[in-house]
């Protein structure tokens, strides 16, 4: 079989998936849709590794191909196909994406057991993998967008999972309008590079791009401007950002799947597949650095004061996206691509172990509240702390080998971009700080009520299920988790998932070392080999002088939060009425949203009501009510002949017919 | 004889009848006063077909006694109805096309 007939079938299986399980919810038991959903996702993936091995078996130029199945579109002159273009790139992005989703459909399996919505659930998680790769798959710019949509739909679907919360609906809704407004730049951007290219093929486009347009005219800026704020609407990346946080409304395996391994990261691959374009046009590429840059620092210091347990990590999310978005801008591809596959290893795992951690709180989010679940929860922990080692860039771990290598490319590349290396370290360091304020707050101490019960009598905590945002008691019908919650040492499913993880999450980061074996860049290269950003490359020296400062960074994060949260567990406090104005700006997260409300929002609102109150009630309705009123004043003089009195009738008739016989007489004579 | 005579009797005829339908209530008198009108027709149409001595106005005075009978026919059929359903004879008592 070929590369491209794996890759069809990469992308049949999710699909048969989804629609098996979403048709035959009432003919298959829970169980078997579960396994059938994780299954699909699982065959998919090696399907995935076929397709790779087809990849291997060719000469690095000869590593991509294009292939249709039929004319999606074929209209005067405009000719797309239901295409797909398949290289080392949308391969590395299948990969990552299958594998992370087998795992997490596998840690659902156990998570939602009695979900009332179990098949629902595995339906909708299927078509968001179908949409997925069918993003990264796609062979031409409007399959891309259809992927696009796809995949902002499902992440609405499953952000509002747990419908009867009105804070889940509206989180939804709220992630639904963001995704559109970036919807609107993709849509636009392909128009335009219709228009200059006449082409909506990947192969056409980034062939002939360097000969229709000169470095950094206005249309190609413009077109990459466009596709900005696609990637950034769907990577959550100022000021698109608000969202997310947000989505930590849906369930647990939602936010670790689509919220942070895949979905999130769609924006990074967009960046590099377009990438002959931005090297076209350097001036958007530099302010898609700078927004990533500011991105991971804005996101990062709101990590650092956030007390609801997911939206910590949600925040932590956004800054690493940063990370990965600044990479693939400045030139850093195969760094950045890599940053994001292990990315999608440690944050998926560490929102499994805190979707562990929340069930055994009975959904209760608030890290106030949370203490001692090392003891409570050894399994959980464990693979938490893994998480968060990689995730801190903790010397040998797997974040430690990717984040360095783009910081170490920007010192390359020199110039202005060493600004990128400072700050990005500066950043790492608070990646570490708040990495670990979480782990030193949930895990060691002095147990609390929930973690103390687990230890003792071994079960979680049930109580009358409340929204953990607003308090509200929860309608407890369809659309609603179930009273029971799902803790990884009880569920072997749960604990595979994590499990492989956390391997992946400590030891991902040995394929790509400086000097050592690179596997990851010496499989992307053929992807970037036409940009001239490709042929700096980092000395190993200057790689190996990078990893030691990181690691002296990251270790000197865990220690300030050692010393912050373990040994002197008041100082956070202290710090915090010393720094109060500093304190509330980050709690209410830079004031991010209340900034869009005054500047889109409520503009928005004044327009509506003022054609509501001027245009609405006096143009229209005047013009309509006039009309009515004319016809209904006329109709009532007319109607007064009709009286009803057959005389009557008959005297008019008598007098029209004696006044035009007299007409007539007269007019004859 | 002179023309006028007839034609100033069909003229009377047809007033008399006219005037019937305005006033009277009755609907057996108002179709009564119909048929007067229709043969002071008749009699202007016949006498004028004396005058220019062709027949073809008395061939329409035939078709219009026809037109008179078929009127009759309906306009009794009318009446003989209103009195089986207990109904008025009452033309002003019967308004229901009033807009």
């Amino acid at each position: 079989m070929t590369a491209t007939s794996w890759a069809w079938l990469v992308l049949l299986l999710p699909l048969l998936g989804a629609i098996g399980i979403g048709l035959g919810f009432k003919l298959l038991p829970a169980k078997i849709a579960g396994i059938l959903g994780t299954a699909t996702i699982g065959l998919a993936f090696l399907c995935g590794i076929g397709a790779l091995l087809c990849l291997l078996g060719e000469g690095a130029e000869a590593r991509h191909h294009a292939s249709s199945l039929w004319d999606y579109a074929s209209v005067a002159g405009l000719n797309i196909k239901l295409g797909i273009y398949v290289d080392p790139l949308s391969v590395f992005m299948v990969l990552v994406v299958t594998g992370v989703s087998t795992l997490i459909h596998l840690y659902s399996y156990g998570y939602m057991q009695s979900d009332q919505g179990y098949h629902r659930f595995f339906s909708y998680l299927n078509f968001f993998v179908f949409s997925m790769l069918l993003l990264v798959l796609a062979g031409n710019f409007v399959l891309l967008i259809v992927g696009w949509a796809f995949v902002g739909f499902a992440s609405y679907a499953l952000i509002s999972f747990w419908y009867r919360r009105t804070t889940a609906t509206r989180a939804g809704m709220k992630a639904f309008v963001i995704n559109v407004v970036g919807d609107i730049g993709l849509v636009l951007a392909a128009f335009l590079i219709f228009r200059e290219i006449g082409s909506f093929d990947y192969g056409p486009v980034f062939e002939q791009a360097p000969q229709v347009f000169h470095t950094n005219q206005w249309s190609v800026t413009a077109i990459c401007l466009l596709l900005l704020v696609g990637a950034f609407a769907k990577s959550a990346q100022l000021p698109f950002h608000t969202w997310l946080p947000d989505a930590m409304e849906g369930p647990t395996p939602v936010s670790s799947l689509i919220h942070a391994a895949t979905m999130v990261t769609a924006g990074v691959y967009l960046i590099a597949r377009t990438h002959t374009l931005f090297v076209l046009a350097p001036t958007a590429a530099d302010i898609a650095a700078f927004i990533g840059l500011a991105t991971l620092l804005v996101a990062g210091t709101i990590a650092l004061v956030m007390t609801d347990l997911k939206r910590a990590i949600a925040y932590s999310t956004m800054s690493q996206i940063g990370y990965m978005i600044m990479g693939v801008s400045i030139g850093a591809y195969s760094a950045g691509m890599f940053h994001l596959m292990t990315h999608a290893f440690f944050k998926a795992l560490l929102f499994m172990a805190a979707g562990s951690i929340i069930a055994a709180m009975a959904n209760n989010q608030n890290i106030d509240d949370m203490k001692g679940f090392g003891k409570a929860m050894r399994f959980t922990s464990i693979t938490m702390l893994c998480g968060g080692l990689a995730l801190a860039a903790f010397p040998g771990t797997s974040g430690f080998f990717s984040k360095d290598e783009i910081l170490a490319y920007a010192t390359a590349r020199g110039g202005m971009y060493t600004i990128f290396t400072v700050l990005g370290y500066f950043g790492a360091l608070l990646t570490a700080i708040y990495t670990f304020r979480l782990i030193f707050r949930v895990l060691p101490g002095k147990p609390c009520a929930e973690a103390q019960e687990l230890i003792d009598n071994g079960h979680v905590a049930h109580e009358e299920p409340r929204n953990p945002a607003t308090g509200e008691v929860e309608d407890t019908d369809v659309g609603f988790p179930g009273a029971e919650h799902h803790i990884a040492e009880q569920t072997p499913a749960m604990k595979v998932a994590m499990g492989v993880l956390a391997f992946l999450a400590l030891f991902a980061g040995l394929i790509q070392v400086p000097g050592v074996d690179e596997t990851v860049t010496h499989f992307l290269d053929p992807v970037f080999a036409d940009s001239p950003l490709a042929a700096i490359v980092p000395s190993v020296g200057a790689s190996w002088l990078g990893l030691a400062i990181g690691a002296a960074i990251s270790l000197a994060g865990i220690g300030i939060a050692y010393w912050l949260y373990v040994l002197r567990p008041e100082a956070p406090a202290a710090l915090i009425r010393r720094l109060r104005p500093v304190h509330t700006f980050l709690f209410n997260k830079w004031y991010f949203d209340e900034l869009i409300d005054v500047l889109v929002v409520r503009p928005a609102l004044a327009i509506g009501r003022f054609a509501n109150r001027v245009f609405e009630r006096f143009v229209v309705d005047g013009l309509v009510t006039g009309t009515a009123e004319t016809v209904r004043g006329s109709g009532g003089v007319v109607r007064a002949v009709q009286n009803g009195f057959v005389r009557s009738y008959a005297l008019l008739l008598i007098a029209g017919f004696a006044g035009l016989a007299l007409y007539f007489l007269l007019s004859s004579s | 004889m002179n023309v006028e005579w007839y034609i100033v009797l069909s003229a009377l005829l047809f007033t008399t009848g006219a005037i019937g339908v305005l006033v009277r209530r009755s609907p057996m008198v108002i179709l009564l006063c119909l048929e007067l009108m229709l043969n002071a027709g008749n009699l202007a149409l016949v006498a004028f077909s004396r005058m220019v001595g062709n027949q073809q106005g008395q061939v329409f005075a035939i078709v219009v006694m026809v037109i008179a009978a078929c009127e009759v026919v309906v306009g009794l059929g009318l009446i003989v109805a209103l009195f089986r359903r207990k109904l008025p004879l009452n033309v002003d008592d019967l308004r229901e096309l009033r807009g």
